[in-house]
């Protein structure tokens, strides 16, 4: 199996994994950064969002062999202590209800926030829908963006 | 003060504070404590000292207070709201509260188990008797040490002082003295006027954790020498796997193990499997080595009973309504007053099998050894797993632990124990620890579905436009939905409920308020259509049932309280401005009682490009006493989506025995767009001891959804889902 090089939240690391092993997997079962969570392995549910030279991307879908030197963020990266506007407001919503696919969901919102400061509530749902909570906490959620984006 | 006599002794304190130290702080960080949220970490420092006060409570000489939290945590917040119960009585600052998950101790806790949404109801008074026997203990403490009278002694906020005196003395001072007092044998509970925290809105303990990516989860959970699984279970129900390519899967890279399990344990209880007991495990390092494994799988199957499809299940529960009642109430003579009713209206309504899809699939840890089985992992029913394993190993059960991770969502899913079992056979057989992973095709085509059900209202009305006849007859693969004695019953002279059921060897299983999902629905749509046919407005035709079951209710096993039943109809009434017209907004209501908690909810719709659009959802609630208040309304707010989603989008169909979808790209949930844009949640304010929430929010909203929908569109929808399916974004 060949090695790889790759930039995740500023650090490098090396791993040899099969070169179809998804990020996901990279990701969990390689560096354990497991704040990227694992739904549906086929990009429909947005539990592994992670950023792609700042962009949301599902972290299922992306072989380690296709990633090179781009630059992943990850939810463990995202801010130093938790402190992006993305997850404040997330606390001050109080948002969470089993919480399993909030790292995905502010990962998403953050990119979201990032290329479009002021979204629309047509913006955010456009750019969240594919971001599944089973636990239906959107109403909160759309809330928190709406939040965030104000900072 | 309400006085209440304590469950417990000095005996059973010490056991739980043994398992406590022992069992809890061993390897793995995130079953221990978070310090709450909100809290001024400069405020107290971390003790270098703990004494355990009772099973619940820990106290360290900074005054820092640990409240172990007794229940699985599915998201419906009780780590949060029932620790709170416990420092309301303890008379503690939340601030200096941290909180942890506590063992599974069946001795000493009572009902520890997420389901049925009782883990507030049950968990109310030992929780207060928690709190307020440590206060107990440590104002008697403080009496000794100062030579006063307790009597002479007030508390507030973790630090007791003289009534008339200067002298003070803080929790973390007196706590290494507590530990020496006996248990009282009576204790004092604080009035409701006095309560501070209890009614307020905490935040959840866990949201800086769950926000910032922690492990958590179970699926997060690691151990040093590890392994990781994956199983296949048959593709279809009615087939059993009989043999596989066992060599060539071995031989693949990353794969150290495979093999056929057989979960089967003697005398299997109602959380155990009864579909799919023997699979295919597959053992080695890496996920997606399994599961490129998995998909090298080849398998002979064997059929060993009938191959279902959807259609042969409608018919055959046509079959069944047509046919083979049971009468369960009968009250007057609901046939003659129905030929002498001046108008009748009869409907059938129906809703499909449905996966819980919780988002972190089932996984569980085990580490099975000659002698011992350490489990961990997401249950919502630790005590069931504990004893399953007991009986598949052939262990005492004193032999098996089981601890509780934080769960990505529950649904009654983790009620049920196999993929527990199936992680301790699998250990079991190589040797080593294990965590057993599912994919979500595994999950979705699993079983333990919601089953699916039909059902016929008729209702008839004299000229005077009264409801003199009422009659419910229900099926379902594999159980019948019907509650006999819920409204309209009580509330009609002339009523019949009758039950069937219908046979499948699809695999059931306890859902989201189960049953009520589905009666809500259809009994709250099928009043809204009666309440038309007797020219009537829909709440103001429920308030005069309401009316009848309050003043002369006919029968006297009906399950609900009709004024807090009414209470919650003319709140939501008054809330949501019921009867003013909005120009573009189309309404419907609905109002349920299930779980202990009294919802009811009106859904305003738009049409936008052809298409509903929910606006506005208003909801008012009864639950007691509101033990966490911005918890509760998110609780609700969570079960309207759950709700409406489901009743709008979500089905699972079978051909051939097998399921035909199994991942979100042809199983549709609600997403962001199509959710509401605005819930409001109220509550009924009363001193009634609290009930639970994580249900009860769910099942008016699908009554209300169909009747709004029929304002807004004039089609009146009967079977679930009510839109059709269409591809979603990825």
């Amino acid at each position: 199996m060949p090695d790889y090089k790759l930039r995740i939240n500023g650090t490098s690391y090396k791993v040899n994994v099969a070169d179809d092993t998804p990020l996901l997997w990279v990701l969990r079962d390689e560096l354990h950064l497991l704040g990227t969570k694992f739904g549906c392995g086929i990009g429909q549910c947005g539990a592994c969002t992670v950023h792609f030279e700042g962009a949301a991307v599902r972290s299922c879908l992306i072989a380690v062999s296709a990633i090179g030197k781009s630059e992943i963020t990850t939810i463990e990266g995202l801010s130093e202590d938790g402190d992006h506007p993305v997850q404040k407001a997330w606390l001050e919503h109080d948002v969470s209800q089993c919480g399993y696919c909030q790292s995905g969901q502010i990962m998403n919102a953050a990119a979201l926030l990032a290329e479009n400061p002021k979204p629309t509530d047509n913006d955010i749902d456009n750019a969240m829908n594919g971001n599944i909570c089973r636990c239906g906490t959107y109403v909160r959620i759309k809330q928190a963006i709406k939040t965030a984006s104000n900072q | 003060m309400t006085k209440i006599q304590t469950q417990y002794n000095r005996r059973s304190f010490l056991k739980i504070s043994a398992a406590a130290g022992g069992g809890m702080l061993i390897g793995f960080s995130w079953l221990t404590g978070c310090v709450s949220e909100g809290k001024n970490n400069e405020a107290l420092a971390i003790p270098n000292e703990w004494f355990d006060i009772n099973g619940y409570i820990k106290i360290g000489d900074t005054g820092l207070v640990t409240i172990y939290s007794p229940n699985p945590e599915i998201g419906q917040n009780v780590r949060t709201s029932m620790p709170m119960i416990v420092a309301e009585e303890l008379d503690v600052n939340w601030e200096n509260v941290m909180v942890e998950q506590a063992p599974l101790n069946t001795g000493f806790y009572n009902n520890q188990i997420a389901g049925g949404s009782q883990s507030i109801r049950k968990g109310w008074n030992p929780l207060r008797m928690a709190g307020a026997t440590a206060r107990r203990m440590l104002l008697e403490a403080t009496a000794k040490e100062l030579g006063v009278e307790v009597t002479a002694l007030t508390v507030a906020n973790g630090i007791i002082k003289e009534i008339s005196g200067e002298r003070t003395m803080g929790y973390g001072d007196i706590a290494s003295k507590a530990v020496g007092i006996e248990v009282p044998e009576v204790v004092e509970l604080k009035d409701i006027k006095d309560f501070k925290l209890i009614s307020t809105s905490v935040k959840n303990v866990d949201g800086k954790n769950i926000v910032t990516g922690k492990p958590l989860f179970g699926l997060d959970f690691q151990r040093e020498g590890m392994q990781l699984a994956m199983i296949q279970h048959p593709p279809a129900f009615g087939m059993k796997v009989k043999d596989f390519n066992e060599a060539e899967i071995k031989a693949m890279s990353g794969v150290s193990n495979a093999f056929i399990v057989d979960i089967t344990v003697p005398e299997p209880g109602y959380f155990d499997e009864k579909g799919f007991l023997q699979l295919v495990a597959i053992v080695g390092k890496s996920t997606w080595q399994l599961m490129k494994a998995k998909k090298a799988l080849k398998v002979n199957w064997e059929q060993v009973s009938e191959l279902e499809d959807s259609e042969m299940h409608m018919k055959r529960m046509e079959a069944s309504l047509a046919s083979e009642m049971r009468e369960s109430r009968k009250d007057g003579d609901p046939a003659a007053a129905f030929k002498k009713a001046a108008k009748v209206i009869e409907r059938t309504y129906s809703a499909p099998f449905l996966p819980h899809n919780t988002m972190e699939p089932m996984n569980f840890f085990a580490h099975v050894t000659e002698t011992s089985a350490e489990l961990v992992g997401p249950t919502q029913t630790p005590q069931a797993l504990e004893g399953s394993v007991s009986k598949l190993l052939g262990l005492p059960i004193e032999d098996v632990t089981v601890n509780m991770t934080r769960m990505g969502g529950g649904f009654g899913r983790r009620l049920y124990v196999h993929f527990g079992v199936e992680a301790a056979a699998i250990s079991k057989k190589i040797g080593a620890p294990v965590k057993l992973i599912y994919t979500r095709e595994d999950d979705m085509t699993q079983g333990t579905y919601r089953p699916a059900y039909l059902a016929t209202y008729k209702a008839g009305l004299d000229e005077n436009n009264n409801l003199i006849a009422f009659s419910v007859k229900g099926t379902g693969l594999p159980e019948s939905p019907v509650f006999e004695n819920r409204f309209p019953a009580g509330t009609v002279e002339n009523y019949l409920a009758e039950k069937a059921s219908t046979k499948t060897n699809i695999t059931t299983g306890a859902w989201r308020a189960p049953r009520s999902h589905f009666t809500a629905g259809a009994e709250q749509s099928f009043l809204d259509e009666v309440a038309e046919l007797a020219e009537k407005d829909p709440i103001e035709f429920r308030l005069e049932l309401f009316d009848r079951a309050i003043s002369n209710p006919i029968g006297n096993r009906n399950d609900y309280d009709a004024q807090r039943y009414a209470g919650v109809l003319k709140l939501v009434k008054e809330k949501s401005n019921w009867g003013q017209e909005m120009p573009g907004i189309h309404r419907g209501v609905a109002a349920y009682y299930c779980h202990n908690s009294y919802v009811a909810e009106v859904i305003d719709i738009a049409m936008e490009k052809n298409t509903p659009k929910i606006k506005k959802v208003w909801c008012a609630v009864d639950c007691g006493i509101v033990v966490n208040r911005d918890a509760a309304k998110n609780m609700v707010q969570g079960g309207v989506i759950d709700g409406v989603g489901h009743a709008m989008y979500s089905q699972l169909t079978f051909k051939d025995g097998a399921t035909q979808e199994s991942n979100f790209n042809q199983y549709r949930l609600i997403r962001h767009s199509q959710a509401p844009e605005a819930i409001e949640v109220f509550f009924v304010e009363n001193d009634i001891d609290p009930t639970g929430l994580g249900e009860p929010g769910l099942p008016p909203a699908i009554g209300a959804l169909a009747n709004a929908l029929y304002q807004a569109t004039g089609e009146r929808h009967y079977h679930q889902p009510f839109m059709s399916f269409k591809s979603v974004k990825g």
